[in-house]
């Protein structure tokens, strides 16, 4: 490490007195041009050469230093008449109400006084906070009658931004200053103004600080125009008034002109400070974009602090499109090869890695396994060239750092946006690719949240071994197969991976041997010896378990009858695994599925997580050529139901719509008996709800009469691959009630959603029930309240995403220190105990059993399996 | 009418710990007394209990995760 290591013991927050801006100054900037015709800057201007220097290769006038390494001096300008910080007009405010308007003492009797100043000693000795005791004396400070000099107090308003009214008279800064000035130090320390670090009358400006042109470097454009910084644009207007001010003043103009003046050099010294100050038209730039100032530089998402502060812009890094590549293990990472040769590996040169080194140099920047830059054993980076690689290999020495290229194997860091939870960032292997997308397994787009629509996902490469050893152990994605949320596997197979499964595995899934074997190639699973006879999908899918491997569960295909009956089940969905043989049951979304895999949960937890990875490589691959091999396509065709259904539908909906019907004449009739703690028309509305979801069930019903498991929709549905029953319904029966705000939609026109209806009106059609399916279409009215709830569930989703993220933000921080301790306590980074056992009972969810200690069933079962041997 | 507050089901049970009692909690911690959790001496249970500045209460919850819990609080001035 270069430089001095010093701890901060303390920092103190002050103003700056005008003295302190005078001596601090390199120079008094009084002329509002920046640069003369020949293009030198101007002495005595805003770019004056005194201010410091940005080319790299002259010599800083003050310091002597060259630039780059010359951080910049201040300069600054005498004001013709003092102005009114922004900052601190409402300090300004209070400090006036609570003082004297003769005498400068403040509004409290000398008991009071000596009583506060009391407190304050103390509380600095203590280090509290004093901010509540001041507020405290700001309102209690205000009195009528100066209890010093008996002088008649007049009330005194802020008028925002900076303007302050005493009675019916505006007071100017110079009389506020001269009344700030006659605050006793003594007095001015009750206000909260520590006389060690700052005086009242410092907050109006009678010398303004000019900051170095590094702040506000100007931009030379392609044509050779120069284009200066907003703050350089600033100064230039506050320069010119002040020189018109001072100029009039000179002369002996009106008073009324140099009021004027004065008003509009407070405005401009306002807006050079805060360019968003209530009260005040922000000032422009000649295109119309207001102008970013001091404040609008800090503030914000893309001030200072949010942006280049806590964080920042890094090298090494690369950004592209993502596509998904099943070949690929969850592990990996496909980097393109033009990014494989952009962001680079540092590699110390050894004896031992003389050879391969030497290769890459060979190869150049513009070949792959190659190289960018060397770096000297004294810090010289050198660039290889194609012209100078020669001699740069005859140079190489152990102790040199060749920066490679990225190659197979390297570990690199993965990330995409939203960064949510600590699954958004994983360590991968690279593996470099053609083309220009980073390609990823599909496993792992369920915890990064991504899809192939245009998703586009950062990658980082680290630049130190230790960085690459943590990353390898802690962060790689087979480490991260079970989520800390909630327990269990957040990455495991997806869509065509469960409908795969299940069209291997269930029942009379039979191969021939050839087909078996095609298929375990196609997953690079070891062939077994030929027996000469044909496979179930069971058997084959038996091969990827591990061999000790006992899992009895309830497959996603479950049908949750009254009474089970196990392994008899009819539907094949009680799954039993003895000594890793599937022995009954499918293989769907309960199986290896993110968010749900009990196999993967077990084999995590059991075998570990380089097994689990390479079950999982496995079996998503078996499962995508049994999806091939068999054939998989869904279209509308699937939604398909016979003119019978329909007819029984139809007559079931107008059943429903008559029931309703009877419900609403009830309720005119007064005869509707009311729900407990609820009115009339809430009754009315939630059994007409009741009548109306029934009705929606049972169309679906008739409709999944003829929905048998052959149908392709079907299967991904029940199987938990992609859809739910409920949208194949709706394609193929009837779409159901629509709702705004939890209810029947009601809003709209008076008494009625459209003119179509009669005022009152509480019939289904009337409040948006949709009879017709997706598939038959909608008419115009049903199109219309589809609408409107769907308008609805966008911007419910808009605004949760907004408050969320806000909620986000405020949790990490407050929780960014907080670490678990080897005792399992939770403690900030002060060492102070937050939790005294992580979580209460000291358990890391992600390695419990879905959030709990211990699961009780899946150990009674093993048990019991194992005593049944 | 006064409700005894301590009689409440979500109130836990708080109790004032002893010296030695304190000084088995901060060495079992590894931790300074200050480093504890703190409570408010306007907490109405602390006025209820009657602990003063500088006690240690020993607080005794249900927990959805452990069953039943204990952590201490420092009672501030």
């Amino acid at each position: 490490m270069k430089g001095i290591l010093k701890k901060i013991s303390q920092i103190n927050f002050g103003l700056m007195s005008p003295e302190d801006i005078r001596k601090m100054s390199v120079t008094k900037i009084v002329t509002p041009d920046t640069y003369d015709e020949d293009g030198y800057p101007i002495e005595a201007g805003l770019m004056d050469p005194r201010l410091g220097v940005i080319d790299p290769g002259l010599k800083c006038r003050t310091c002597g230093s060259k630039g780059g390494d010359c951080q910049g001096h201040f300069g600054s300008i005498n004001l013709a008449r003092p102005v009114i910080h922004v900052g601190f007009a409402d300090t300004i405010h209070k400090t006036l109400r609570s003082t004297c308007r003769s005498c400068g003492r403040v509004l409290l009797d000398n008991n009071e006084i000596k009583n506060y100043h009391e407190k304050i000693e103390k509380m600095f000795k203590n280090e509290e906070s004093v901010n509540n005791l001041i507020k405290e004396i700001y309102t209690v400070a205000r009195k009528d009658k100066c209890p010093h000099c008996e002088e008649e107090q007049e009330d005194i308003k802020i008028d925002k931004p900076v303007s302050i009214v005493e009675g019916n008279y505006k007071l100017t800064p110079s009389e506020v200053r001269e009344r700030l000035e006659k605050i006793p130090d003594e007095d001015s320390l009750i206000l909260g103004v520590n006389p060690k670090v700052a005086r009242p009358e410092w907050t109006i400006l009678t010398v303004l600080p000019v900051p170095p042109v590094t702040v506000r470097p100007s931009i030379t454009l392609e044509t050779g125009e120069r284009s200066e910084d907003d703050l350089t644009h600033k100064l230039v207007d506050i320069l010119r008034i002040n020189q018109r001010l001072k100029e009039n003043m000179e002369a002996g103009a009106p008073q009324l002109i140099v009021e004027d003046l004065w008003e509009l050099l407070q405005y401009h010294v306002t807006t050079y400070f805060d360019n968003e100050a209530s009260g005040v038209p922000p000032a422009r730039h000649r295109s119309g974009r207001p102008l970013k100032t001091l404040a609008q530089r800090l503030k914000g998402k893309e001030g200072r602090f949010r942006s280049n502060l806590s964080g920042k812009r890094v090298n090494f890094s690369a950004r592209t499109v993502i596509s998904p590549d099943p070949n690929l293990s969850i592990n990996e990472v496909g980097v393109p090869e033009i990014i494989a040769k952009e962001v680079t590996v540092p590699v110390y040169v050894t004896e031992w890695n003389m050879e391969e080194i030497k290769k890459y140099i060979q190869n150049g920047p513009k070949v792959h396994p190659g190289a960018n830059y060397v770096i000297r054993p004294d810090e010289r980076k050198i660039r290889i060239y194609e012209e100078t690689k020669d001699t740069v290999i005859e140079k190489l020495e152990p102790g040199f750092i060749v920066e490679r290229h990225l190659k197979d194997g390297d570990i690199v860091l993965f990330n995409r946006q939203p960064s949510l939870h600590r699954m958004s960032m994983m360590a991968h292997e690279v593996k470099v690719l053609p083309y220009k997308t980073f390609r990823l397994n599909l496993c792992v787009c369920p915890p990064y949240n991504a899809d192939f629509d245009g998703d586009e996902m950062n990658m980082h490469v680290f630049q130190t071994e230790e960085s690459r050893a943590e990353a390898k152990s802690l962060m790689r994605v087979q480490e991260h197969i079970l989520s800390p949320r909630f327990g269990g596997p957040i990455i495991g197979g997806i869509h065509d991976h469960i409908s795969g499964a299940y069209l291997l595995t269930r029942e009379g899934s039979i191969f021939r041997e050839e087909e078996i074997f095609q298929m375990l190639k196609h997953a690079k699973v070891p062939l077994p010896k030929k027996t000469g006879k044909n496979w179930t999908g069971k058997q084959l899918f038996s091969l990827l378990l591990p061999d000790d491997l006992n899992v009895v569960y309830r497959a996603e295909i479950c049908r949750k009858c009254d009474e089970c009956l196990k392994k008899e089940c009819k539907n094949d969905s009680y799954v039993v695994i003895e000594d890793g043989v599937l022995k009954s049951g499918v293989i769907d979304d309960k199986a290896y599925g993110a968010f749900s895999g009990k196999i993967l949960d077990h084999i995590v937890k059991e075998y570990g997580t380089d097994r689990a990875r390479e079950f999982l490589d496995s079996a998503t691959k078996l499962a995508i050529a049994g999806i091939m091999k068999k054939g998989f396509t869904t279209s509308t065709n699937d939604e398909e139901i016979p003119q019978e259904a329909r007819e029984r539908i139809e007559e079931l909906l107008d059943k429903a719509e008559s029931r309703v019907e009877r419900l609403i004449e009830a309720y005119k009739n007064d005869e509707l008996e009311p729900l407990p703690g609820r009115s009339m028309e809430e009754t009315l509305e939630m059994k007409i709800m009741q009548v109306l979801g029934e009705a929606r069930d049972k169309s679906g019903e008739i409709a999944e009469i003829y929905f048998g498991m052959e149908n392709h929709a079907v299967i991904m549905a029940v199987t938990g691959a992609r859809g739910s029953m409920l949208n194949l319904t709706q394609i193929a029966a009837c779409v159901g009630q629509q709702s705004v705000r939890g209810g029947r939609i009601k809003r709209g026109y008076s008494e009625r959603t459209l003119p179509h209806f009669q005022k009152g009106e509480l019939g289904a059609r009337a409040r948006g029930f949709v009879h017709s399916s997706y598939k038959q279409g909608l008419d115009p009215l049903e199109f219309f309240f589809h609408a409107m709830g769907g308008r609805e569930g966008l911007v419910d989703t808009a605004i949760r995403t907004a408050q969320s993220g806000y909620m986000q933000r405020r949790l990490v921080n407050a929780l960014q220190d907080l670490s678990v301790n080897p005792d399992r306590t939770v403690r900030d980074n002060r060492g102070i105990i937050i939790q005294t056992m992580y979580g209460e009972d000291g358990v890391d969810p992600a390695k419990s059993d879905y959030g709990k200690v211990v699961d009780l069933d899946r150990i009674i079962e093993e048990i019991r399996i194992k005593s049944s041997k | 009418m006064k409700k005894d507050i301590l009689k409440h089901e979500l109130v836990p049970d708080h109790v004032i710990l002893s010296k030695s009692d304190v000084q088995k909690v901060i060495k079992e911690l590894n931790i300074h007394l200050e480093q504890l959790p703190k409570i408010k001496p306007d907490d109405p249970v602390v006025k209820e209990i009657e602990a003063k500045p500088g006690d240690v209460l020993k607080i005794m919850r249900k927990s959805p995760t452990a069953g039943k819990f204990v952590t201490y609080r420092l009672v501030l001035e």
